[in-house]
């Protein structure tokens, strides 16, 4: 044989074709886009910071300045004192119910769990405006349902109403995170532990609790940063209680102070950037825990501890109730307190402040929009990182700058994306103040957690589909539209489903976008409890979460039907 | 067909000095093949070897980091898989779960300027061909094992590629099942005349399927040649020791070795037990057609090589019932000189050393 042939053939060239194929010109595009949409407005803004009023660099001074006004610092203290007593509660309270959802015996499971995860469908206002109407001047409980029983009064503007608001909201996101970690425990530990002669108490802290640790510590973050960052609630019910985010608002809204709301958003940034460093950590170490050949865990009987958790149970998923319950009822009383008689006048909202019912069809448009573009632009772009074999470099940018959104709070995408598409020199400039830049600024604030559920999904495909597909001289995006879309329809119905929901309620990053000719129904509750009109605001409330439930139950069905139609190719187990 | 195969000496496929290395370690070294046409190859070695790199490299899903890869004489190294005219089969199936098996099959037919009814006649001739005709409509899920790997091997082969990769297909399926796709598998290569290149960590998949096989170690090939060549005159005592039993005789430069079904047995004091080595039965295993003796020969008798070493010797149960073997018997066996095995490669380097 040619011995020679060995030294002589030269380095393998690539095929040209190959280089310019439509998946590297995507995967390039994808890169841009990510970069156009996240990395540049957000340099924008870190770049605002460190300049004054000007635009000349200042260096630190605006931080100087912001820690040297007694106000603005006490903003800080303020926060950080909410969101850790917030944090704590939500903790605590979200551990115990995902433990009897997910370990005892009780009945009513599944109630349980749709209502834990209510509040996700009402926007933070919410919750601050029902607290209004309990413990306000006028609320139910501070004149004792209408002078029926003793009143009870205590200071709910302030710290005590955002606590409440925020636990609320902090609930499910903490619940689902516990009811992942505690419901994938394994058999086998629990029964190797009885056979070892461990007790209850040592059995707990051994085995659930390490179990649960990774969950505990990503619970922790996930509420803080949430919290910290939440600019419904403190606006709400905060009073004179300032935080960070209601200053941003205040700075930037009521003062045209930019560098200064872009120094108030790098406050903001830290905790999140932490926590997402962190997340990033615990997630390794969490897959590296789970094992596949684990069994399912087995709920030994327990009367005592199922009558304790039926207690808790039922006592935390009425408390997270009550807030719809009295929401839905001011809506409908025609003069709170005067004349308790029931009307559907809010309901017209054509006499209040923003105009009628414009935001909430516009909160429509934006939010289906959003569900649309944002679940292909996710779905597309999950796929093209994990699935393609090009690139590699560039599609590691692309995993990096599709989870970095997570560690950006709202208010500053809002931010950044008036910096950015403000700026006259920008070509992209006439986005600003249309429904696109709300779409696409909501697409940026949520579209991690789509990217990372695509990815999942996309995972558990057969990575040797796209190379029998190639075998057989079939293009990718067949096979993309013939068997991975299919394949994929449960997590993509959900990907739209939580675009849609989380741009019905959000506020954050949007309260910067909309113009005088563009309002959003979340955003329309802040003028509307400024201007007083706060029924007005609960009637918009409930026109929010219902329909939210109702894109739920919609999801619901449509997962339904697809498990049918396609209960022919799945797997049994 | 083996006796065609002779006269089409010509190359169809040709590795050329293809060298494989990832950032920490070399996964193909220098390696050298070549492949006649309808010919079936096995990739034989223990995994990490190199063998399904280099399946990838022929389909064209890995690169190479140099050589070549030539079709027919034309270079085909850089050409990506599409360009490619094969049909691979994947360990896993990788059928389509939302699709029929029709659908599966059919799948790369579409869009090639084929008409409905010349697609559904390649589907149905491929469907028989692999015997699945009546099960056309099932999902993937439906089906067994067995059948999902022929539809996968119909989906292949139903765009008539110009070779077949098959990536370890086999070894995900029942013992029983294995042997009957073994067997399926080759019929249907000799059939349709495929040049056809497997990888397998399986000798006895590897012995029974092969036209030739190719033993692979450490990223090189070591030995290339017919299942009865690498079987019978392995070249180096890898080989040897990989595809069957074996046992090693003395050391270094006069390392001789043997396969324990060509020993000789004989009762002590038979007529051809006179020149033997005495020897003590330490173990007796079953198996069912053969018994496998484990022998430990006796100090101070026969060659001194294999004084201390224990030889494992196969008997047909035949042969074993006649000679009443039991553990801790005494016997003479024999070791054939035609039947010895000289590695002289392998002396020869310590030769040169």
């Amino acid at each position: 044989m040619e011995k020679q042939a060995a030294v002589m053939t030269p380095p393998v060239r690539r095929y040209w074709g190959e280089r310019w194929s439509m998946q590297n010109v995507l995967i390039v595009l994808l890169v841009l886009t990510l970069m156009m949409t996240t990395l540049i407005p957000l340099v924008m803004l870190l770049s605002k910071a460190f300049v004054g009023k000007d635009e000349s660099f200042v260096g630190l001074a605006n931080f100087i300045r912001y820690f040297s006004t007694p106000s603005l610092a006490q903003s800080l203290t303020n926060t950080i004192k909410v969101s850790i007593l917030s944090t704590v509660i939500a903790v605590t309270l979200a551990f115990l119910y995902a433990y009897g959802v997910s370990r005892t015996a009780i009945r009513g499971k599944s109630w349980f769990h749709a209502v834990a995860l209510l509040p996700l469908f009402q926007p933070t206002m919410m919750h601050g405006i029902a607290l209004t109407y309990l413990f306000g001047n006028q609320g139910i409980i501070s004149n004792g349902f209408f002078g029926l029983l003793p009143g009870l009064r205590i200071p709910i503007y302030g710290p005590v109403g955002i606590v409440i608001s925020e636990v609320i909201y902090l609930f499910p996101q903490a619940f689902l995170i516990f009811i992942t970690a505690l419901s994938h425990a394994d058999q086998r530990l629990y029964e190797a532990a009885e056979t070892l002669g461990a007790g209850k108490l040592r059995t707990f802290l051994t085995v659930t609790l390490p179990s649960a640790k990774y969950g505990l510590i990503s619970a922790v973050f996930v509420c803080f940063t949430a919290s910290f960052t939440d600019f419904g609630a403190p606006q709400a019910i905060g009073g004179k209680f300032n935080v960070l985010a209601t200053d941003i608002y205040k700075q930037v809204i009521g003062q045209q102070n930019m560098s200064m709301g872009a120094t108030v958003g790098i406050l903001l940034t830290i905790p999140a950037v932490i926590a997402f460093v962190i997340d990033r950590l615990v997630e390794r170490k969490q897959r590296a825990m789970q094992s596949s050949k684990s069994t399912p865990i087995q709920i030994p009987e327990g009367r005592e501890r199922d009558l304790v958790y039926r207690v808790i149970c039922w006592s935390i998923s009425i408390a997270i109730l009550i807030p719809l319950v009295v929401i839905v009822f001011a809506s409908l009383i025609k003069v709170w307190p005067y004349n308790v008689t029931l009307s559907l006048k809010h309901y017209d909202f054509s006499t209040v402040a923003g105009s009628g019912l414009s935001p909430y069809w516009n909160s429509l448009e934006v939010s289906l929009l959003t569900a649309i573009a944002g679940t292909a632009v996710a779905f597309v772009f999950a796929y093209l990182i994990e699935k393609s074999r090009q690139l590699k470099g560039l599609r590691q940018a692309g995993y990096f700058l599709s989870v970095l959104p997570l560690a950006l709070p709202g208010m500053v995408i809002g931010l950044a994306y008036i910096f950015f598409f403000n700026d006259p020199g920008n070509p992209l400039n006439g986005l600003y103040g249309t429904v696109a830049i709300v779409v696409l600024a909501n697409i940026t604030h949520f579209y991690s957690v789509p990217f990372i559920t695509a990815t999942t999904a996309l995972k558990k495909l057969d990575k040797e589909f796209e190379l029998v597909s190639e075998s057989m001289r079939v293009p990718w995006y067949q096979t993309f539209l013939r068997v991975t879309v299919p394949m994929c329809l449960p997590a993509i119905t959900e990907i739209s489903m939580y675009f849609f929901v989380n741009s019905m309620v959000t506020v954050s990053a949007v309260v910067f976008l909309r113009s005088a000719d563009l309002n959003l129904a979340a955003v329309a509750l802040v003028n509307m409890e400024d201007a007083g009109d706060v029924a007005a605001a609960a009637a918009m409330s409930v026109l929010i979460v219902a329909t939210n439930v109702l894109v739920r139950f919609g999801y619901g069905f449509l997962l339904q039907k697809l498990k049918q139609r396609t209960a022919a190719w799945q797997v049994r187990e | 067909m083996k006796e065609e195969q002779k006269f089409m000496t010509q190359d169809y496929l040709s590795i050329r000095g293809v060298h494989k290395s990832f950032s920490h370690f070399t996964a193909l070294k220098e390696i050298n093949l070549d492949i006649r046409k309808n010919e079936f190859i096995c990739l034989l070695g223990p995994s990490g070897c190199g063998k399904t790199t280099l399946l990838r490299i022929i389909a064209g899903l890995e690169k190479p980091t140099h050589g070549q890869i030539l079709v027919n004489g034309k270079d085909m190294t850089s050409l990506p898989p599409a360009k490619r005219n094969f049909g691979m089969v994947f360990q896993s199936y990788a059928l389509f779960p939302n699709l029929t098996a029709y659908q599966n099959v059919a799948y790369g037919l579409q869009g090639k300027k084929l008409s409905k009814k010349e697609i559904d006649e390649k589907v149905r001739d491929v469907l028989a061909l692999v015997d699945l005709s009546a099960i056309y409509d099932r999902y993937p899920a439906q089906l067994s094992g067995g059948q999902q790997q022929r539809i996968a091997l119909a989906r292949a082969i139903v765009l008539s590629p110009d070779f077949l990769l098959l990536d370890e297909p086999l070894s995900a399926l029942d013992a029983k099942v294995r042997v009957k796709l073994r067997e399926q598998i080759c019929e249907l290569q000799e059939q349709l005349g495929i040049t056809t290149i497997m990888v397998t960590h399986d000798q006895e998949e590897a012995l029974t399927m092969a036209d030739r096989i190719v033993v692979m170690k450490n990223a090189e090939v070591v030995q290339v040649g017919t299942p009865e060549q690498v079987y019978e005159e392995p070249n180096s005592p890898f080989v040897a020791d990989f595809i069957g039993s074996i046992n090693f005789i003395g050391e270094g430069p006069t390392s001789q070795a043997i396969r324990p079904e060509h020993i000789r047995l004989s009762a002590p004091g038979a007529a051809t037990a006179a020149d033997g080595i005495r020897a003590v039965v330490k173990h007796v295993e079953f198996r069912g057609s053969f018994y496998r003796l484990v022998l430990q020969p006796l100090q101070g008798t026969g060659c001194a090589a294999v004084s201390n070493r224990l030889l494992t010797v196969d008997v047909s149960a035949h042969q074993s019932h006649h000679l009443h073997v039991a553990k801790q018997d005494e016997v003479v066996l024999e070791l054939p000189q035609d039947k010895l095995i000289q590695f002289e490669q392998q002396a020869k380097a310590v030769v040169n050393v």
